[in-house]
């Protein structure tokens, strides 16, 4: 009988720092074992179980793109128990990984769409690995224009300011980065996530809204892309819950009947005003 | 026809004496006081003149704690399975119980290594209640006192000796050759018919469950929920002893080298059990903690798996240290 509790070995490659806080990091992980490296399949907006041994496990969602085969990356805030304690680990030294797990973005059905991003603050780790995905040489072609508008509260604490930089050299993605406050560096838009999705406008024509970040950024996103006219079916959120198991069966992580572990974590907008507002 | 067979009283000990030579029995045994079911290493050990046990023979698939995997290095090894095993003397309603547990540990996509491994070598030898207590309402959520669902060999205590029913094939093999049971007369299965028909009737408590799921639809933001949790200490022996509930919590024993994986059992009427590392706490307090253990028993676990997650053997009422009524709660609900 096969046992998903069993974690599988991986080593850190390498650890990057992403903001001034210094209390989010990535880290990319490589299985020891290739062929459970090939057989760790993901898709976008799905997380996996971390564990360190005599400290435990914790949910994450993933941050690279399923196209990137020879590593994974996770991007940790140092929060609890098991993020400060990978937060203390050096490159070089081993982790344990289960999943992938959850339902992940409908990227199928995504295709042939506009798609529309927008992220607050540390959320946007799955929504990079979808932005990623996307602009993936194999796929771009496979998916319509590619808006992005993600902010943070101040220009040191937005993370990925490597991809944020080679995203704004492209043309076939709009990126609007945006802070709540600037510095006397911040050339960009200052200004909260749901007034600069006000501004960008981004039409609802054939297009996916998706949306991550902080439950009050989430709030008042949700009209203004009402007023756009994306329907609740066509916008999608990325649930956060306490997590143990990660399939289902633990208990706690539920929405009604729906386990955000193994249902979720992504459900439509739709499908979140039919649960009850335990969230 | 049935297999059916009988057993003198005095003869029970050397039955599971024969058991003992052959596998591992856990039986009801007395222990501070408290009956529970335990390994044991004699017949005379096993205690069958009890209401019924106190803490639960689901522990013997699904133990308070248990060790997933002992790790070394970067090694992770999962426990060895052991050989059969006999639960010896247990209520049709925590039989019954185990039905429900297999709608969550044995689902067509998921197998727990655990749980499973355990089921699959154990036989469950089953007996009726002749009489049922005062907070018994198996009648009420698809059970009954001699309800043979989940038992592989059902006993009925007829006075001096047993009616021994072999309900199914993996019983027929456990009592298979054994000298010291004789075949049942008709005049046993009459007796036996009798006493199961009366203990049916003894169940007198009668809780409303039709349409019970379809009232707790529209009830989320009810304000039931604000007055029913007030007296709730919160301390989760409701759930502690439900013979369905199978909610767990995994954490680490050991150092960074050396060590185990544990999993234990928890509760949601604990706050920790929701509680965000941010803080936030979508389920903050009693009364949505309540309501959620409400709801998934006979709403969520219903649309989920078909099912009631109630097998009406009311050791949540009995034990609850302010008095708290589950069939109370049903009825306010049903009169909402």
């Amino acid at each position: 009988m096969p046992n998903p509790y069993l974690p599988n070995s991986a080593v850190i490659q390498r650890i990057t720092d992403e903001n001034e806080a210094r209390d989010i990091k990535t880290f990319q992980v490589a299985f020891c074992d290739e062929k459970v490296g090939e057989a760790f399949r993901f898709t976008c907006g799905q997380f996996a179980e971390l564990s360190l041994w005599g400290v435990g496990e914790c949910p994450i969602g993933i941050a690279s793109s399923p196209m990137d085969r020879e590593y994974v990356q996770f991007t940790v805030k140092r929060t609890g128990l098991v993020t400060t304690a990978l937060h203390n680990r050096e490159e070089g030294s081993t982790v344990g990984i289960r999943g992938p797990y959850g339902n992940g973005f409908p990227v199928q059905m995504m295709e042939g769409s506009n798609v529309v991003i927008v992220a607050g603050g540390f959320a946007f780790t799955t929504l990079r690995s979808l932005t990623n995905y996307i602009l993936h040489p194999d796929n771009r072609h496979r998916f319509g224009d590619l808006t992005v508008i993600y902010g943070a509260r101040s220009p040191g604490e937005l993370i990925y300011k490597y991809d944020l930089e080679d995203w704004a050299r492209r043309d076939d993605i709009q990126l609007h980065a945006t802070v709540d406050a600037g510095d006397e560096g911040w050339t960009g838009l200052v200004g909260y996530v749901p007034t600069i999705l006000e501004q960008v406008a981004p039409s609802s024509q054939n297009a996916v809204a998706v949306v991550c970040g902080p439950p009050i950024m989430i709030r008042f996103s949700i009209p203004v892309l009402d007023k756009q006219g994306f329907p609740p079916s066509r916008i999608l959120n990325s649930l956060e819950m306490r997590m143990k198991c990660g399939i289902g069966k633990c208990g706690r992580c539920n929405i009604g009947d729906k386990y955000v572990c193994k249902d979720g974590p992504v459900f439509t907008f739709e499908e979140l005003q039919n649960l009850p507002k335990e969230y | 026809m049935m297999d059916a067979r009988a057993i003198d009283k005095g003869r029970i000990v050397g039955l599971l004496d024969e058991l003992i030579e052959r596998c591992e029995v856990f039986a009801p045994v007395m222990s501070d006081d408290v009956v529970l079911f335990d390994k044991i290493a004699w017949g005379s050990e096993a205690r069958l003149d009890f209401g019924n046990s106190k803490r639960l023979p689901k522990e013997a698939f699904f133990p308070p704690s248990e060790v997933m995997f002992i790790y070394e290095g970067a090694q992770a090894e999962a426990p060895p399975s052991k050989g059969d095993r006999v639960l010896f003397g247990i209520r049709p309603c925590d039989a019954r119980s185990f039905l429900l547990l297999d709608k969550v540990f044995n689902t067509p996509d998921y197998q727990d290594a655990y749980y499973v491994e355990k089921r699959e070598r154990t036989c469950v030898v089953g007996i009726g209640c002749n009489r049922p207590l005062s907070t018994c309402f198996c009648t009420s959520v698809g059970g009954g006192p001699f309800n043979e669902e989940g038992i592989d060999v059902l006993l009925s205590d007829l006075g001096d000796r047993y009616l021994v029913q072999v309900i199914s094939e993996r019983g027929r093999r456990l009592l298979e050759g054994n000298g010291l049971l004789g075949e049942a007369t008709e005049s046993d299965l009459r007796e036996g018919n009798r006493i199961a028909a009366e203990a049916r009737e003894r169940v007198t408590s009668m809780v409303e469950t039709e349409g019970l799921r379809d009232r707790l639809m529209g009830m989320y933001d009810d304000p039931f929920w604000d007055a029913l949790h007030q007296k709730c200490l919160g301390c989760g022996v409701c759930t502690y002893l439900c013979p369905t509930c199978h909610c767990f919590d995994v954490l680490d024993e050991g150092g960074e080298q050396r060590g185990r994986r544990v999993r234990i059992w928890d509760t949601c009427q604990s706050a920790l059990f929701t509680l965000h590392a941010s803080g936030h706490n979508p389920r903050p307090s009693g009364r949505e903690r309540m309501r959620q253990r409400i709801m998934h028993k006979f709403r969520y676990f219903v649309d989920n798996c078909g099912e009631i997650a109630c097998v009406g053997c009311g050791r949540c009422i009995r034990n609850c240290p302010v008095n708290m009524d589950l069939r109370e709660v049903l009825s306010g609900i049903m009169e909402r």
